[in-house]
């Protein structure tokens, strides 16, 4: 980390001339604060030649010496660059640019944090901000690859806990620098359930990987040695997207008619009725709005998402092309996951595939915030800014992405819309329940003999979907049952139907559509620890009861797992906090916080006597 | 009450704590419910900046809300139904103040939110005491910044940005308990493109941003409000007119600030009028 105010020093990877910014000359040999090109002002601390051209593949090259282009020329004193549209049209490339400089550098200097701020233009001080919110973005100098061991519910049942005591003897403790082996760094859930173990490896310079299944020694291998050979990427053949054409032919009204036809409810976690969210979009005033797929999938136990993405990307496009068609949306994003490496590439291929399909479709990568799953948080996400929440109303429908009526659909939610353009929405309500129409996707993970993806019709009940994946491997003693913010079930409840209408009444979840199964060898304590530590860690930190509330639900669950406390009082604890967090927070997170740690609580799993 | 249009467009009609009243259609809750003298507590929430939602404390009862709803950025819409006191809403101030209590200094918060602490019998204990984890922050002549009081309202966030300054030198960093307003790289003020306005400090509700010669005074204990007395005046330094409240203990001139409710700087200043001012007692120097 530059020490600070220290700017004097000589330092010869960087660029002598720069700052070239300035009114009154080079004024690089000063600590005083120089000018930008709108009155943002920064130190004197500067890129680097690489620093700057890895900006530079996001921003192009500066087009004035205002900007930090060569030298003064006379036209520049007569052109006036900048000014506030001018910053705020940009903004958006703040996250992207940030990306450019970790991807390669493996870290943002201050001198890079400055060339951005500078380029973009935003303060360094808001751009500090962006860049910190997230935890694939370092501001500190860090070993040019970094591991990020996953230690979450789903892979400690399938002994995490191992993993890390003999990283912890390899390479040492998690975070810690050890020379050329490079860091580690504990993680939650990276979304490769079905697969052991995971692991996400930063590599400074070269693309980062994904290792699932993941072991110490091909850790190490990843952090020393040659890159890993990723796994063969599904094959992209081309594709018509025949329900995009059908869709052009019946008109966007007869779209939203069949969507509404079908009953389909979001697949992410919230179940809101989709065709509604359509037809408000549509019927919303302005000339510019949006759809976005949500793919910022970070829910503990859930990975669907990035299998349907690495399986069939096509679907994904073509729902979010008939989604923007359907509501006269102007663009289409796809906010994916940070992590998600591999099935990004796969959707930028597929997208490349697909060619011009009359919709200009955009990838915006995450970098690390299981809260810019929130819909309002992805916005302020994309647009530059911190990916903390919105207050509601008014709602995306509203008042959106760039302050556009926008649609947001999880991926599954989009993937399911071709088949019922194709089909009609009839069929679609044909399958499934009353309240929960069609086919839905569940993970299954953890005590399972075969973990994975199953797509079922609505009204499977979560014993059906633990035989689908081959049935509890061991003795069952709990099941998870939609993620961080779902519920617990034990084997009483195993009968429930996972339906919107019927989990409820069995104390589970549909949720995102993750089930982790855990054995009696399981401590639940520690699980029932991880989740309310995921919500501490995962607190944006903008509202009082999310930011210190997940802090002490998660100490009072820590002291009734160790018996450390009184249990009466911890209990009273966390049921309170329960209540508070669900009434004030601003957002889902904090709301949702408690679910999983009272369910426990109710079910006997932890503070009481079994 | 029905959904029949009111014959006004400007008015919405709302009930408060049951009691049927007009409201101006845009105004927030909060607005509304203190025009008609019914108090809520706030401590991220000032009138002259943009609402950030961060504090909870003044959320309240809307009917078909499914959660309590914050007042200070609610607009009222017609036959609204909103209920500003009730068990469920002060088990949530009362535990919000806690809250804080565990995690922040609150020894110099304003007198208003003492009150409503008291007023909910909060337990300041209730979740373990605050820890200091920081030390105060002294870079220069004017500020300090005492980091274990900040409640992360972001009023100085938004006086230093968008609301009034536009310089843009402080912003939230990190994520979660341990997000902290901060400059760059945490950077020192003086290194920061701080202008020295000081109207951070003049937003600042729990003395964690302080003026340098008040945090001096608190030191040697000498700084004693019941001895100063308040001289409203216009700044002399330029032709914008900003009024300026001079704060006087001792026949010296302890702190300047501006009221909030005038018009022309809506309580902000720039660097001259906030501590241009030691002309004035050089003689006693």
């Amino acid at each position: 980390m530059p020490t600070v105010g220290a700017t004097n020093e000589p330092d010869p990877n960087r660029v002598g001339s720069f700052p070239r910014g300035s009114r009154h000359g080079d004024r690089s040999s000063s600590a005083r604060p120089r000018e930008t090109a709108i009155d943002y002002r920064a130190t004197t601390d500067t890129p680097t030649a690489a620093e700057m051209k890895s900006v530079e593949r996001v921003l192009g090259e500066p087009d004035s010496m205002w900007s930090g282009a060569g030298e003064r020329s006379p036209a520049d004193d007569h052109v006036a660059y900048g000014g506030f549209r001018h910053a705020t049209d940009r903004r958006h490339l703040l996250l992207p640019a940030l990306h450019a400089v970790q991807d390669s550098i493996g870290w943002v200097s201050h001198g890079a944090l400055n060339y951005i701020a500078q380029r973009i233009p935003v303060s360094p001080a808001e751009a500090y901000g962006v860049a910190t919110f997230y935890d694939l973005i370092a501001t500190e100098q860090m070993p040019s690859r970094v591991a990020r061991v996953c230690d979450d519910i789903a892979c400690i049942s399938q002994g995490a806990n191992q993993l890390i005591e003999d990283l912890e003897a390899r390479i040492g403790p998690s975070g810690v620098t050890n020379g050329e082996e490079g860091a580690w760094i504990r993680s939650a859930c990276l979304g490769h359930c079905e697969k052991g173990s995971a692991a996400f490896v930063q590599r400074a310079g070269d693309t980062a990987v994904t290792i699932a299944p993941a072991t110490v020694g091909a850790i190490v291998a990843a952090l020393t040695g040659a890159a890993p050979h990723a796994a063969a990427p599904v094959r992209l053949q081309d594709h018509a997207l025949p329900a995009l054409a059908e869709a052009r032919v019946m008109g966007s009204a007869a779209v939203r008619r069949e969507i509404a036809t079908s009953r389909i409810r979001g697949r992410g976690g919230a179940a809101f009725p989709v065709g509604v969210k359509w037809e408000a979009v549509a019927s919303a005033s302005g000339d510019t709005k949006y759809v976005v797929c949500n793919a910022d999938e970070s829910e503990p136990g859930t990975f669907k998402d990035r299998h349907l993405i690495e399986t069939d990307p096509f679907a994904v496009i073509e729902g979010l092309a008939i989604a923007g068609f359907a509501v006269g949306a102007t663009k289409g994003y796809v906010y994916i996951r940070g992590e998600y490496r591999e099935a990004e590439q796969q959707l930028a291929a597929a997208l490349e595939t697909a060619g011009d399909i009359g919709f200009d479709i955009e990838i915006r990568r995450g970098a690390g915030a299981y809260i810019c799953g929130e819909e309002t948080a992805l916005f302020n996400s994309i647009e530059g800014f911190r990916g903390e929440p919105r207050q509601k109303p008014p709602f995306p429908t509203v008042t959106g992405l760039f302050g556009a009526p926008t649609v947001v659909n999880n991926v599954e939610t989009l993937a399911a819309v071709p088949k019922i353009v194709l089909e009609g929405g009839a069929a679609f309500a044909a399958r499934g329940t009353a309240e929960s129409a069609g086919t839905k996707l569940f993970c299954i993970s953890g005590n399972v003999r075969s973990p994975g993806v199953h797509e079922v019709e609505f009204g499977a009940t979560v014993r059906e979907l633990i035989g689908l994946a081959g049935g509890v491997e061991g003795h069952l003693q709990a099941v998870l049952t939609g993620g961080a913010a779902g519920t617990f079930v034990t084997e009483l409840a195993l009968d429930t139907p996972l339906t919107f209408e019927d989990a409820p009444a069995g104390g589970a979840s549909v949720g995102s559509g993750a089930i982790v199964v855990f054995n009696s060898d399981v401590d639940l304590g520690e699980i029932v620890s991880r989740i309310a530590e995921f919500f501490s860690h995962e607190s944006c930190g903008l509202c009082v009861p999310c930011r210190v509330g997940t802090v002490r639900q998660h100490e009072a669950v820590l002291r009734l797992t160790t018996r450390g406390g009184d249990v009466v009082s911890d209990l009273a604890t966390v049921k309170e906090l329960g209540v508070v967090m669900r009434d004030t927070s601003m957002c889902g997170l904090g709301q949702a916080a408690s679910i999983a740690v009272e369910s426990a609580i109710a079910l006997g799993l932890i503070g009481g006597d079994r | 009450m029905t959904d029949a249009p009111l014959s006004n467009p400007r008015l919405a009609e709302v009930t408060i704590n049951g009691q049927a009243v007009h409201a101006r259609a845009g105004a927030t809750i909060l607005e509304v419910c203190r025009t008609n003298d019914v108090d809520i507590p706030t401590m991220c929430f000032l009138k002259t900046l943009t609402p950030f939602n961060s504090c909870r404390l003044c959320v309240v009862e809307v009917s078909g809300s499914r959660n309590l709803v914050p007042s200070c950025s609610r607009t009222v819409e017609n036959t609204m139904e909103i209920t500003t006191e009730s068990d469920r809403i002060a088990t949530a101030r009362r535990t919000l103040y806690e809250l804080y209590a565990s995690s922040v200094d609150l020894s110099l918060v304003d007198t208003e939110t003492r009150r409503w602490m008291g007023a909910y019998n909060v337990n300041p204990d209730r979740f373990g005491s605050y820890v200091p984890h920081r030390e105060v922050m002294v870079q220069d002549d004017l500020y300090i910044r005492d980091y274990d009081k900040c409640v992360l309202c972001f009023r100085c966030v938004g006086a230093c940005g968008p609301d009034a300054q536009n310089t843009f030198a402080i912003d939230v960093a990190g994520r979660g308990l341990t997000a902290t307003i901060s400059t760059e790289f945490d950077i020192t003020l003086p290194d920061s493109a701080c202008v020295y306005c000081g109207n951070c400090i003049a937003v600042c509700p729990t003395g964690a941003l302080m003026f340098r010669s008040e945090y001096e005074m608190r030191k040697e204990g000498t700084w004693d409000e019941d001895r100063q007395s308040i001289t409203t005046t216009v700044c002399s330094f330029c032709g914008v007119g900003c009024n300026l409240e001079l704060h006087v203990q001792d026949n010296r001139i302890v702190k300047v600030t501006s009221p909030m409710d005038h018009e022309t700087a809506s309580g902000h200043l720039c660097i001259k009028g906030r501590f241009g001012y030691s002309y004035l007692q050089s003689e006693t120097e």
